[in-house]
Order: structure tokens, then sequence, then C-alpha cells
């Protein structure tokens, strides 16, 4: 977490909640048989209930009310026994029935919490139809034409709102990537962005610190990728705050975030002035989860990545950013696994060895992909601990890992990494020459003055391109000063 | 010809099966009929007999069937009666027409209704009006006006409609016909143009009493299409009872005393009915429905509420009627829906758009549906003392054309007796008592929910011991 930004004195709490939607890995659509899809022919999964044709009735899919069971129990929520389908009314060419079928007042799940975040409720609802606007604006007013793709009506979503939790852009950011591979190990959802199968709203307001007040918020849509959440949540907590020192008002809107310029602009007003009526929906009865449906849902529930970072701090001893990274990291956590099981010694060490992996392949890969085995990890951070390389060397042979792949014992022999020990003929011959290139650091480690010797060993560490022990090259330093 | 228009639909399904009729001569006489027919009954009929089907063996016994236009026929134009659907032809079939045709009842025809199913004279159709067989000055009743014209005249053998709030119990009254509006879920709502969602439900429109729970006993069972949809408890067996013995009618004050503004020969008519009643070994006592008077309200909030939503993707994107603004898509939306709809689909849409409004639910829409808790909570003690409860189905006979449509609230009065059994759910019947001024009067029998069996039995009673005889109006 960043600290509040400050602008004339006053300091500012930004206050964030987010609403996600997710679209489900159902193989059928909410309310009728079709099959999902991503980027087949438009149209060509569709049928009279998710057209919306006269006389056609839906019907709930039960594996998208198990998952969303999955998701209530895996954030603690209360399940409701009963809960009820709404229409939610609007005239929009992507809603075939002009309503969009949505749980309302009572929801399946309500409460829970996901890390430092609590949830607000979670519910069940259908997805629209996609639009395709041609024409320069690339929205419906001022497009030649507009034609609509109905594969997308009708995908099973459930919409997850937080309460006002969040602190920051990058607390927002780094929680929803924390959601992002709870939901991913669930199997729920294919959770991606880009996709459309996780969609972020923001709801964002700022506060004077030690205010206990909530201040107007603003709605902000359309960041579909982790990096665009960040920058649209932080650009509208500086609007906002500059509006507020210039004496100014922050006004209750929607506004639309653009990627290409990073701007905030408000949607019509004509677009956001709904009123939805909702009432609930006839065609439906209420939905009862038992209590064998949700003995099923609870029985399909993995390790969660909050409870997996708890169980490396907790059996493993990683610190707690250790254990959050690779907890809450689906994909690290896994390979860090693996290459646990290829050698289980020393799992602090190890964990270590992951961040400099993904610096080295990319921060978002995943490991897994790379040419780097996790046996082959696993054995380098084993050679460290061994003092059979140094700490540097095993640096660069990681570097030679993620080129090439293949054994790192074989890299540092082949390369001539291997650490350089006191009985070394060469080591001894350095440390002369440092105690040799440096007489009067020499002279004040003689006399006691052990602080001194920092210029000696970092000659040393120079002179063996890091091959050298830093530990041993004090020793022999030492050694060598109190002999001579 | 005539010998075969003399036949009920169970009779001629009885001769098909015993192989003395000829299925096809059986649909060509009808097939005829409907088609050179003056009461603007049907919207579309049937080339002929469908080729597949061996109706000596189907419990129907290829008796044809007219359709209220809303059921959704494949192919075949499924208008609801509205102008915004002319043409349309959908590409599926309404489940409760798919089992009929699939018991050995084929498509004659679609017959005209109030436009999405909003009407009690058939005036509001988009396509004119319907013409009542007993008198062509007079109305048919509504919704389900064609169908029910169509059986009166001998157009067709038998016929399905759809009741929301009486559109097949009032109807069936004004013709002279039987009429059941079956428990709420018994019969599949797959592919019924929807009005009110939560109201609708498709019924038999027949001569009599037999041909009704004949039809009946095909339409019911769960759909998996239909979520409100429920297996029909116990089996559907012929009417047979004799006598009312040991039935106890319960006679509701509230809807049976002044307010209802019943005309003098319909009470005549009603009062005789129960003497025959009490003949037949039935007992007769006031009952109370207190909430009864208010179902009219309540149900003038609901069911327009639920319409406003159901009709509202009849918008001009993907099917139907579109009429292009200037290149906006709110002129488009709003010119395709003002050509489109009839004044009283507007005004129901109206009503239930403002019932949901935000500010306006709760004292609308919410207490509208805590009316209609409460009427069925009168109903439910109203059935611990009685089998059923009785009054007429309309309280006036078929009035003549345009007499009622610059009052829509004298129009909705119509339902008054019938609208209570809607909200409540329960099923309920109307069968022909006698003429009065020599047209047909209708009593209504309701009863518990999934009580039909005992419904059709006792109507079936009382059929035999009126003698209700509509040959008249077959010419």
């Amino acid at each position: 977490m960043t600290s509040a930004p400050t602008v004339a004195g006053v300091e500012y709490e930004p206050v964030i909640g987010l609403e996600i939607h997710v679209q489900l890995k159902t193989v059928t659509k909410m309310f009728c048989g079709c099959e999902l899809s991503f980027g087949d022919e438009p149209n060509s999964h569709c049928c009279a209930v998710c057209l919306g044709l006269p006389g056609a009735l839906p019907v709930v899919n039960e594996r998208a009310i198990q998952f969303g069971l999955m998701i209530g129990l895996a954030f603690g929520c209360e399940i409701a026994e009963r809960s009820l389908f709404h229409r939610k009314n609007y005239f929009y060419p992507d809603s075939p029935k002009g309503y969009q079928i949505s749980q309302y007042d009572v929801p399946l799940c309500l409460g829970g919490e996901v890390a430092d975040v609590r949830i607000h409720r979670v519910h069940l609802e259908e997805d629209a139809a996609k639009l395709n606007h041609i024409g320069a604006s690339g929205r419906i007013h001022g497009a030649d034409r507009s034609w609509v793709d109905f594969n997308r009506c009708g995908t099973p979503l459930v919409e997850i709102v937080t309460e006002p939790d969040l602190r920051s852009s990058e607390h927002a950011r780094d929680w929803l990537r924390l959601l992002r591979s709870t939901l991913r190990v669930l199997g729920v959802s294919d959770v991606n962005m880009e996709e459309g199968s996780l969609r972020c709203d923001a709801n964002v307001s700022v506060r004077p610190v030690g205010s206990t007040e909530y201040g107007t918020k603003t709605e902000l849509k359309n960041m579909n990728s982790f990096r665009y959440l960040e920058r649209g949540v932080r650009a509208e907590i500086e609007r906002q705050i500059g509006l507020l020192n210039a004496g100014q008002e922050v006004v209750q809107e929607t506004l639309h975030f653009d990627p290409a310029t990073g701007n905030l602009t408000p949607l019509r007003s004509k677009e956001e002035a709904h009123d939805y009526r909702y009432f609930p929906e006839p065609d439906l009865v209420p939905l009862l989860a038992t209590e064998a449906m949700v003995a099923a849902a609870r029985a399909d529930l993995p390790e969660l990545p909050a409870d997996r970072a708890q169980r490396f701090q907790r059996d493993l001893g990683l610190s707690a950013e250790s254990a959050r990274l690779l907890g809450f990291r689906t994909e690290l956590g896994d390979y860090f696994e693996r290459a646990l099981a290829a050698d289980g010694d020393d799992p602090v060490a190890l964990a270590n060895w992951i961040p400099p992996l993904i610096e080295r392949i990319g921060s978002d890969q995943d490991p897994a992909d790379s040419k780097v085995a996790p046996e082959s990890l696993a054995a380098l951070a084993a050679m460290v601990g061994a003092k059979e390389v140094s700490r540097d060397a095993a640096r660069e042979v990681l570097t030679k890992l993620v080129e090439e792949g293949g054994d790192p014992r074989e890299i540092v022999a082949r390369e001539g990494l291997g650490a350089l020990s006191g009985e070394d003929d060469g080591l001894a011959a350095l440390v002369d020459a440092a105690i040799a290139s440096d007489p009067d650091a020499a002279e004040e480690v003689r006399g006691g003055n052990r602080r001194a010797i920092g210029p000696l060993v970092g000659y040393v560490m120079r002179e063996s391109k890091g091959r050298a022990d830093g530990g041993e090259v004090t020793r022999l330093i030492l050694e060598r000063l109190q002999t001579g | 010809m005539s010998e075969i228009l003399d036949l009920t639909a169970a009779a001629a399904a009885e001769r098909v099966r015993a192989r003395e009729l000829d299925p096809a001569e059986l649909f060509d006489a009808y097939r005829e009929r409907a088609a050179a027919e003056q009461l603007n009954a049907f919207t579309w009929v049937a080339d002929g007999l469908p080729a597949n089907g061996d109706y000596s063996s189907a419990p129907l016994g290829g008796v044809p069937l007219a359709v209220k236009d809303l059921f959704c026929t494949e192919g075949v134009p499924s208008q609801a009666g509205s102008k915004i659907l002319e043409g349309y032809r959908p590409p599926y079939t309404a489940t409760v027409v798919k089992k009929l045709a699939e018991a050995g009842a084929p498509l004659l025809g679609k017959t005209n209704q109030d436009e999405f199913a909003m009407g009690s004279s058939n005036e509001n159709s988009g396509f004119g009006p319907v013409l009542n067989p007993w008198d062509r000055t007079r109305v048919p009743g509504g919704s389900s006006g064609g169908s029910a014209a169509a059986v009166t005249a001998g157009l067709a053998p038998w016929a399905i409609g759809t009741d929301t709030g009486g559109s097949i119990r009032q109807p069936a009254a004004l013709c002279g016909l039987v009429g059941l509006k079956p428990t709420y879920g018994a019969c599949s709502r797959y592919g019924m143009i929807a009005f009110a969602s939560s109201l609708d439900q498709a019924g038999p429109l027949t001569r009599d009493v037999t041909d009704a729970a004949l039809l009946f006993s095909h339409m019911v069972g769960r759909d998996h299409c239909d979520s409100t949809s429920l297996a029909f408890p116990g089996e559907l067996t012929p009417p047979r009872a004799q006598d009312l013995n040991g039935i106890r009618l319960g006679v509701p004050e509230e809807l049976t005393g002044e307010g209802g503004g019943i005309e003098p020969g319909v009470r005549e008519s009603f009062e005789a009915t129960l003497k025959v009643a009490e003949q037949l070994g039935a007992s007769i006592e006031p009952c109370q429905l207190p909430h009864a008077p208010h179902a009219l309200s309540a149900y003038y909030l609901i069911a327009p509420a639920e319409a406003s939503a159901n009709l509202a993707r009849f918008d001009g994107v993907r099917y139907g009627l579109r009429v292009d603004g200037d290149k906006d898509l709110l002129t488009m939306y709003t010119h395709t829906r003002a050509a489109g709809f009839g004044p009283e689909v507007k005004r129901r849409i109206m009503l239930g758009t403002y019932a949901l409004s935000s500010g306006y639910y709760d004292a609308y829409y919410g207490t509208a549906q805590k009316v209609r808790t409460k009427i069925s909570d009168d109903f439910r003690a109203a059935f611990e003392r009685f089998d059923f409860v009785v009054t007429p189905t309309s309280p006036w006979t078929a009035f003549e054309l345009g007499a009622k449509t610059d009052d829509p609230l004298a129009m909705y009065l119509n339902d008054f007796c019938t609208v209570p059994m809607s909200l409540a759910g329960i099923p309920a019947i109307s069968i022909p008592s006698g003429l009065s001024d020599a047209l047909p009067v209708g009593f209504q029998l309701a009863g518990p929910a999934f009580s039909e069996q005992r419904l059709l039995d006792a109507a079936y009673a009382l059929e035999r011991a009126i003698g209700f005889d509509g040959s008249s109006a077959r010419r």
C-alpha cells in the first residue's frame, strides 16, 4: 500500500469498492442449453430462449448454481437457503428480452471475505449480448450501423460486490489478482480480463484521513486489465482530490476509462439514467439451495490461495511476503511445490529463488512455461545451500537456465562458476593480493577494527567475479591478518 | 356433413378410433368451414391433415384443434393478435400444442384474440373483432374470443385458449361453451406468448365437459422447459358423476352480491343452477371471500406490471415489425412500438411501468402482491368448509360490439368473478347454465389447486341436469 496522497495540506484517504463480473465456465448458458463459446462465428450459439423469442422461458443451469455456491463457500459467505431471481428492465439491443434476469434483494450469498477485504454479496445473473458498432464513434451513438452477436447472451455470470475496504489503487490491483487466483483455483471461470471473462468496475471516493463518513463516489467502468484498474483508480483518486482542493464537489456519475488515453469520461446521462423497475421473475421459482447442494459444492472446494499462503507461512516457515506471493499466485505456488518435491531441505531458501526467476522471465509469466525446470531451480538452491556455488554466481547460472534450460550443475562446471574455497590456492592468492593492495585497511583490521575489512573482502569478491563465498573470504582474511 | 358436425370431439375421436370415420374427412369438413367462416374467428387455417400419424390409435383420434394465436406454432403465423408480430412464424412449437398433436389433435388453425390476451371482448385484436355466433352484432368475449367463436359455430370441434384473468371462462360463458382454467402450473407455458407470466394458463374450450376433460388430460404435465410447471398429481379420467351428493357449494357474497353488477337474467340463471345442484344432492351455503372485491385492483397492477416486462422484447431489433427512426435507436424503438401496439396494450404497459417505478413499487406492485396472498388465504379458508366456490362466470351476457370500448373500467368488470381464482392460481370451470334473452349464461365452479378431476365430475353432473343445447349456434 502506498501512503495516502496529500495535496495542499489536507490529507485524503481513498475508499474503493469493486464490483466484479465473472463469466462462469459452465458447458451451457445460464437459462438455456446453448453451448458457451468464445470467438466463434457470431450468432452460432443461440436459441429461442437466449434470443428472447416470444413464448420462450428460462430454466436455471444447475452447474451455475453449484459454481455460485462454491464461490460463496470459498469466500465464507452466508448461503441463502432460498434466493430469488428478478427482472432488471432496460431497453438496449444487447438485451433481447428487454430485461436481464439477475438476483436482486435476495441473493445467493451474503457477507464473507477474501483476505483483508469484506465481501458484500455474490449473486447470479446472465450476460448480455455483444454489440459491435461500425463507425468512427465506436459507440451506438453516432455509429453507422451496429450489429448484435448473441453468442455471449445468457452466459452465466456471478457478480461479486466488495465492501469499500480497499485504500489505494495498488491495493485494488493486488486484491483483484488474489480474487482471480481464487476463482481460477476454484475452476469456475477462465478469469481472463482481456477476453472479458473477468470484468471489474470500481466505486471510488476520497475522504479526509480520520473521517468515518464516505465521500461522494463515482463508478469507473471498462478497466479490462490489472494495469488499467490501477491506472484508472489512481487517476480518479487524483481527479477527486484535485476537485476538492479546488473547492469543488465530486459529482456522483459513471465514468468510462479509456485505456488509450488514460482519460475518464462521463457516460452520457441518457445511458445511465435508469429506473430498472426490478420485480421478481415470474418465470422462475425461488432458488432453493438444499443441504445436499451445499455439501456437494463444499466437497468440490480445492485449497484456496489464502489458505495456501497461510500453510506456506505456518508449515514451511516462509515469510509473510513470500507466502503471499506463492500462495496468491497459483502458478508460482504450483511451481514452487514441484521444486519443493525435488528438494525440500530448505523451503525458505528455495522460495527466495522464485522472485529472481520471475524477474528474469517476465513478472506476469508462468515459470512452468519457461525453460527452467522446477527440479533445476531446486538443484541450484541446494548448491548455494551447500556452498558449492556462491549466491552471485548462482544468479548468473539462473540467467543461463532461463536462456537455455538444462542442468545447473553442468552450467556451473562448464562456465567455471564453482565456489572458490579456502583450500583453493587461487583464493589464498587473492586474499594476499587484497591485503597487499590496501595496507591501511589491513593495519586497521590487525588493530582490532573488524569493520575495516569491507574493502578487502570487496577486492576479493570483485577479483573472483563472485565465485568466492563472502563468509569464507572474511574468515580467510581474518585468519591471515591475525597469524601474519 | 351435418352428422360429423353434430359429433362432440370425444365422440368423433371414438369414431375415428373405431375406424368408422376417416380422419381426413373429419379434418376437411372442419377445414372447409374454418376457411369459409364469416366471424373473423381464424387468423390462419391449415391446408390439410398432416400426413404422418395413425389417428385410429391416437387417444385424440385426429380430431382437429383450433389454437389461440398466441401459442407458438412452428412455421405458422403466431401473432398474439398484434400487428407488432404480423406474419411472425416462430421456429418452434409450444409444448401444449406439441403434446396435443402427439396425442392426435392436429392443428386446424390459429384463432383470433385480443392483442396479447388483453381484453374481454376480442375487440382489441390487431386483426379485427370476432363476432359472436349467437348474435353477430355482439362480442364473443375475450381474450380467447376466436377459439370460443370457432367452437360455438362449429368451425372447429374443440379449441385451446389461455386464461390470465378470465380469458377462457368469460368467452366460454358468452358463447355457451365449457371453458376450463387449470391450476397454475398444470400446463406448460412454454411457447405461449406471455401476457402475465404468473397468471397465464392454457386450457380447453369445448362443447361439453367430456371434451374438456379429454383435451385437458393430454395438456397437463411437468415440462422441463417451464420451471413453473408441475407434474399433475393423480390420474385424469373421463367424468362420470351422476349426482352431487355430499358436495358442498359455497356462494361468495362478495362476488354475487350487489357490488358485482350482475344482470338480472344472469342472476336468474345462476339461482336456477343452484337449485339444480341442490336437486342433485349438493348443499349450498353462503361463504366469504373478504378480499375478493379487491382482486380486480390487484390484478390490474400485477398483470400489467408483468406485461410491461414481457412485451419489452417487441423492440423491432430481431423479429416482427420495425419502423426505423432517423438512424437513431430510441426513435426506432418508439416508432416501432407506437405503430405496432394497440391502445389497450399501450395503456397496460404504461400502467405496469408506473406500478413498478422506483418510489411507487411498494405502494402499487407490493401492495397488490399482499392482496394476492390474502385472496389465496381466503380461498384456502373457504375450501376447508366447501368443495367448490360457485359464481356466475360473467356478470352479463354477450354485449354489443362497441358497447364498452370507450370505458376500459366497465370492460375490466367483465372479470370481476374470474380474476380472484386467477390470482389464487386455482382451477375454475365455466359451463353454460342456460339462455337469457337468447344469449348464453355461464356458471363458474372453482376448486382447490389440482382439484380438476372433481371439478370436471361436478360440472359433468350439472351439465347433464341442465341439458343446455348449443346446436342452434352451429348453423
